[in-house]
């Protein structure tokens, strides 16, 4: 126990990947072990990160349990981690969807074992770039997470559908969404890579807090340029990367494909953390190590995030594949993250750039419960129907009642349904960027007017109206959400429901932490 | 128990009612009802004891029941919330209470409780009837129980929580989740036999139109609370310093003040939530729900929630008026005020279905409040919230009563074409169903304003007074003409109703309710009629003063500064009485005589207006073509050209190039130079081939070769790891 509660985040961080060894020496067709073990073996860092929240204290500035080990000492990176209410709010949001997750994932009958053990390794990865505090180790675990998506999106997505590319050539929709995938955060990961190491060449350091602390006032000439010049440069790197990532429109497309195109599970932590990693890019890095950049650029970055919260909630109307009309949901709600993150970039310290920070952090963590829920329910429909088509539905609330009143529950949160996590946020940015960002804030209500509209499609489609026959009788008779199933989607509602009605316990460390960090 | 802690607790019972029912009763209908009309009943005793409490208290309005707590951290400072009851919200207490144990009361008898299951029934559709085979081995068909019964006691439950968050909220915000969480309910009930398209779209509607107006209340809000630092009624609202403040703040948008934009914004949220002009076009459809919904939502609570806000608000788009002209923002108020009543006024005229003539009325009379408010009439337009949502509801419910019995005869009969809620299929029902009639013709009489004996006469000659007292003249003059058509078509509803002979075979055996539908009517037309008598004004001749105007000095204690008493005058009060008198005796000569067949007297008369008015001045299909169809452009031609096609299209170009590129590298330096002049020329083929097929054998293609590999990188860096490390 001592070794534990002096290593709690490496402990924390790495107990995946035990976790992933020892199912690789379980025979390959025990998939019901392997499952088991997995899903027992996730709740560990659940548990212990809820051990880690009771004893972290809220008001105390900087990071708390740090650890640092030497690990690369020629190029002066050090093996360092440690957390503050930011990292500790996603570390909480990642450690709880894995297990949910791999619960959804029970369907999985192909190729378990490495499924599995690519899951955890995932969970690893998005853990390391909340716990890092080296800049290296940043961008390797950065880089790690990338790899089993990758995999999952490739091997497990799904197997029909085609892509046409240029001149009537066809690909095979989940080959190249999951390229796409890779490539384009390869293409964003470039740019940041470049960006680490002139600031590690330049300090002989990548901790997170040196550099924090110098290269913000850093005025001298980079190799015969202007500080100012590469700050800006270094600036768009860095966004550039973390805007891939959230993804910012106009960076997005890549979102709808590998959503479609993943297995449910992967949506789910694809959406649930990984699109909050650039989020927490944003926030950890370039508002602390730019914020005179943050500021001159904050229009730019509220114009980008007005056009995603304006034109991923159409984009979401215009689509008749549910999955997209979900994926797309994200750009419209990760739009208001990034609105609040311009709006303090913009006022940098106010009290309204607080509030704003406030509801960036809480939608983060918001948008991770709902869009993972929404992502499994399209899942639990796509399962017995193998139709994802809007069209093809109809009229199946009397089939289903109780995943019609689910699939109910968690579209509201979506839509921000006051009572529900999803308003709280979304009324926080909202009031912080107001003060700021007038104009984009009045014109991302036409955003917030449409999410109402395809959340109400998708539940008039799917639910609503006159009965689609097909699916009332025979062989295609469609089966009630099952135990397994409500299991996955109940801890999930039953934090909407506690975040819609008290958020203080969660706002309370985020709201802290902002303070500390930025004003 | 302390008067704050019944005010916190008065939410929860229909919410545990909703929870209840959805997670462990549903399956059992008297239960389920029980639970849910339980419910109501322990929040509407608390309600009157709340209210009871607030009359006792002396100088209520200075001293006011209230708690809050912290609720969301913002910085250095919280966001609290809290509940609490000033006279405003105690007399608003009072109407929900009542009206909402009614309709749950109601609902047992309306969605046929103790009838059997229907033989063709599905959950989503309306029951059709059930076949039931009597003692003498005659079949007959009679009503059957709605095969969703137990969700609607559920839905109405979260609905009545909403109502209730709404009015014992302290503070805009949780005025807000009130207000949306109602939202919500109007959707599902609206939507209720979700298996009919229409209801369906009805619900969309409601729940998209209303939003339009929500968007703009969010920034009301959200620009409230950056000048003010709080959402709190008190601290704003009563707080002289602060209203001044943003009363004299400019802001570039119209020349308004800060005040003026606030309330403008929030204002729009009311257009949307009550109805109002041009935003009115959802609440007609929205007739597609149950009518205890259409009661619920379209006279007690929802609809009055806009105008209660509008009321709640009225510091702050009054504040720094000296009381002569208007803001510009009242202007704009009193405009869409006076537009909506006359406006919708005119569609009621000529509407068949009995429930939209209703509706229509409802956005008249809404008009008549927001109306009152935009000139300045406080106390008038709280007065006629109140005894409308009582005259209303009741009017709801008796139209549901009708159909009710309509239904009845259409079950006898069988013929499943007539609409049992076209007014031109009755006639004479006052005999078949005389508890339904004759509190239909007190709601009616209400809704008319017939004298001195009614609630409704009494608010409404209030606001004609008030417009009177400050001069305003086109709006009195266009309020009298609505008043009067208000007059008329009620009167006409009323006489095709119950009056002269039935049309139809079915209205020929239409029935009577049973006492769930009919106790509540009778409960409501006392407070249809004995409500106004609380209002009466000070000086009105013989009347006045026999009962102190008890509702203008308690309402009026809720702003800061008493609202004045108007000087009685004659004029109105003729006004009044002429409209009243006159509307119910045009609408009653007109339609008295109208036979099975005829067809509506006002049609030659109106000439071509009458399809304009039928159509309601086209509205909706003006929307469809101007707001839908270019927002569905946008979405499904549009994006997807811009993310498909140019975004996407950009991404392949430079895969493309990048291809090219290979492409180039690959025939023109690999194969010639690498492959052709150093690996076969100078030989070094021979050296690498061996250890090329050697490396292939590790590119299985299998992904557990490659993992085992991943995994082994991984054990040799944690290894590394350990070493350095530790």
């Amino acid at each position: 126990m001592d070794f534990i509660s002096t290593h709690l985040l490496t402990t924390i961080l790495f107990f995946p990947v035990v976790a992933a060894l020892i199912i690789w020496f379980l025979p390959a067709d025990q998939s019901k072990a392997i499952r088991w073990t997995a899903l027992l073996a996730s709740l560990v860092p659940l548990g212990l990160t809820i051990w880690l929240w009771t004893m972290f204290d809220a008001g105390k500035a900087g990071y708390q349990f740090e650890e640092q080990y030497t690990w690369y000492a020629a190029i002066y990176s050090t093996f360092h981690v440690g957390i503050d209410g930011l990292s500790l709010s996603m570390v909480l949001l990642t450690t709880l969807l894995t297990p949910i997750a791999l619960l959804a994932s029970f369907g999985i009958t192909d190729k378990v074992k490495a499924y599995m053990m690519l899951f955890l390794f995932l969970e690893s990865g998005m853990l390391g770039v909340f716990l890092a505090m080296d800049l290296l180790i940043f961008f390797v675990f950065w880089e790690i997470g990338l790899v089993p998506m990758y995999f999952l999106i490739n091997q497990w997505g799904s197997p029909k559908g085609e892509r046409e590319l240029w001149g009537g050539m066809k690909v095979s929709a989940r080959n190249y969404a999951s390229l796409k995938f890779m490539v384009y955060t390869m293409a964003g990961s470039l740019g940041l890579l470049l960006a680490i190491q002139m600031l590690g060449v330049l300090f002989q350091n990548y901790d997170l807090q040196y550099i924090t602390a110098h290269w913000s006032t850093y005025t001298q000439d980079i190799a015969g340029l202007p500080a100012s010049t590469v700050k800006t440069v270094a600036f768009w790197a860095f966004t550039v990367a973390f805007a891939l990532k959230v993804p910012v429109w106009p960076f997005h497309t890549w979102l709808p494909d590998a959503h479609t195109e993943a297995p449910t599970a992967g949506s789910m932590i694809l959406a649930g953390v990984l699109l909050k990693l650039g989020a927490y890019g944003f926030l950890r890095l370039v508002l602390p190590f730019y914020p005179a950049e943050a500021q001159q650029y904050a229009g730019w970055l509220a114009f980008l995030a007005t056009m995603a919260i304006v034109f991923g909630a159409f984009a979401s109307y215009g689509q008749t594949d549910f999955k997209r009309l979900v994926a797309y949901s994200s750009v419209n709600h990760m739009g208001f993250v990034l609105l609040g993150i311009a709006a303090a970039a913009k006022a940098m310290g106010t009290p309204d750039a607080t509030i704003a920070l406030n509801g960036a952090v809480l939608q983060m963590f918001n948008h991770g419960l709902s869009a993972a829920g929404m992502f499994f329910l399209v899942g639990v429909i796509y399962e017995r129907t193998h139709t994802r088509n809007l069209e093809e539905f109809g009229g199946l609330f009397p089939l289903v009642p109780v995943y019609g009143g689910i699939l109910i529950f968690t579209s509201m949160a979506s839509l921000g349904l006051p009572g529900l996590n999803g308003f709280i946020s979304e009324f926080l940015v909202v009031r912080g960027s107001f003060p700021i960002l007038t104009v984009y804030t009045a014109i991302s209500m036409l955003g917030l007017l449409f999410t109402g509209a395809y959340i109400l499609k998708g539940i008039r489609k799917v639910l609503h109206g006159p009965l689609n026959e097909h699916w009332a009788h025979g062989e295609h008779k469609l089966t009630e959400i099952n135990t397994r199933e409500i299991l996955v989607m109940a801890p999930l509602m039953i934090l909407i429901l506690i975040l819609g009605i008290w958020p203080m316990w969660l706002l309370d460390v985020i709201n802290k932490a902002m303070v500390m960090l930025f004003s | 128990m302390a008067t704050e802690t019944i005010i916190w607790l008065l939410p929860l019972p229909p919410l545990l009612a909703f929870f209840l029912i959805v997670l462990f009763t549903n399956k059992y209908k008297a239960l389920s009802h029980s639970v849910a009309v339980g419910a109501a009943g322990l929040s509407w005793l608390g309600s009157m004891v709340v209210f009871f409490r607030a009359l006792s208290t002396p100088e209520f309005g200075k001293e006011i029941f209230a708690s809050s707590i912290p609720w969301l951290p913002t910085g250095a400072t919280f966001l609290s919330i809290g509940v609490q009851i000033d006279p405003l919200s105690a007399v608003t207490i009072f109407f929900v209470g009542w009206t909402v144990l009614m309709i749950f009361l109601y609902s047992v008898g309306y969605h046929n409780y103790g009838q059997p299951a229907g033989d063709h029934d599905h959950p989503g559709l309306p029951p059709h009837g059930a076949t039931v085979t009597d003692g003498h081995g005659h079949k007959h068909t009679v009503l059957s129980i709605e095969p969703m019964y137990s969700r609607f006691f559920a839905f109405i439950g979260l609905f009545a929580f909403g109502m209730y968050t709404l009015v014992v909220s302290d503070n805009l915000l949780t005025l807000f989740v009130g207000w949306e969480i109602m939202g919500l309910c109007s959707y599902l009930l609206i939507g209720f036999w979700y298996g009919k398209p229409s209801a369906r779209n009805a619900a969309v509607k409601a729940f998209m139109t209303t939003r339009v107006g929500d968007v703009f209340m969010l920034l009301g809000l959200a620009m409230l609370y950056s000048a003010t630092g709080t959402l709190n009624y008190r601290a704003i609202f009563y707080n002289e310093e602060i209203l001044h403040v943003l009363a004299t703040t400019a802001t570039p948008i119209f020349g308004l003040s800060a005040a003026g934009l606030i309330g403008l914004l929030l204002f729009i949220g009311t257009v949307g939530k009550s109805a109002q002009w041009p935003l009115h076009i959802w609440l007609p459809d929205a007739m597609e729900g149950p009518t205890p919904v259409s009661a619920m939502i379209h006279a007690a609570t929802m609809v009055s929630a806009g105008v209660y806000m509008v009321i709640r608000i009225f510091p702050l788009f009054t504040a720094d008026w000296t009381g002569h002209g208007l803001t510009t923002t009242m202007s704009i108020i009193a405009f869409i005020g006076t537009f909506t009543a006359i406006f919708a006024a005119t569609i009621a005229v000529a509407q068949n279905d009995i429930k939209k003539v209703l509706a229509y009325s409802t956005i008249s009379q809404l008009g008549f409040m927001i109306a009152a408010l935009g000139m300045g009439a406080y106390v008038a337009a709280a007065f006629h919230l109140v005894t409308h949502a009582f005259f209303k509801a009741l009017l709801f419910l008796g139209s549901g009563s009708v159909i009710h019995g309509m239904e009845h005869g259409v079950m006898h009969t069988g013929d499943h074409h007539v609409d049992p809620q076209d007014m031109w299929n009755m006639g004479g029902l006052k005999d078949k169903m005389p508890v339904t009639f004759w509190t239909f013709l007190i709601g009616g009489f209400a809704l008319s304003g017939f004298p001195l004996v009614t609630a409704g006469f009494w608010s409404k000659d209030e606001i004609l007074a008030d417009a009177f007292g400050h001069g305003h003249w086109a709006i009195l003059a266009t309020l009298s003409i609505a008043a009067l058509m208000t007059a008329f078509y009620t009167m006409r509803q009323i006489t095709l109703t119950f009056f002269g002979q039935p049309r139809t075979k079915e209205a020929e055996h239409a029935h009577e309710t049973p006492w769930t539908m009919t106790l509540p009517l009778v409960v409501l037309s006392v407070f249809a009629v004995g409500f106004g008598w609380v209002g009466i004004p000070e000086h009105f001749p013989a009347l006045g003063g026999l009962l102190p105007n008890w509702f203008h000095e308690f309402v009026g204690g809720t702003l800061l500064e008493r609202p004045e008493t108007l000087q009685f005058s004659f004029i109105p009060l003729t006004i009044s009485l002429v409209v009243a008198l006159g509307g119910l005796l045009l609408g009653w000569l007109v339609y008295k005589d109208v036979k099975a067949g005829d067809s509506d007297p006002l049609q030659k008369p109106l000439g071509p207006l009458y399809p304009v008015l039928k159509n309601k001045w086209y509205f909706d299909e003006f929307y469809a073509f101007f707001v839908i169809k270019p927002a569905t452009w946008i979405a499904e031609v549009f994006t997807p050209a811009m993310d498909r096609g140019a975004i996407d299209g950009i991404l392949h170009s430079v895969a493309r190039l990048a291809l090219f590129i290979g492409h180039v590298f690959r025939n023109y330096f690999d194969k010639p130079i690498i492959n052709e002049l150093i690996g076969d020329k100078l030989g070094a083929y021979w050296t690498f081939q061996p250890a090329g097929r050697a490396l292939s054998k590790v590119q299985t293609g299998r992904i557990q070769t490659y993992l085992i590999g991943a995994v082994a990188v991984l054990i040799a860096i944690g290894a590394a790891l350990y070493l350095f490390a530790f």
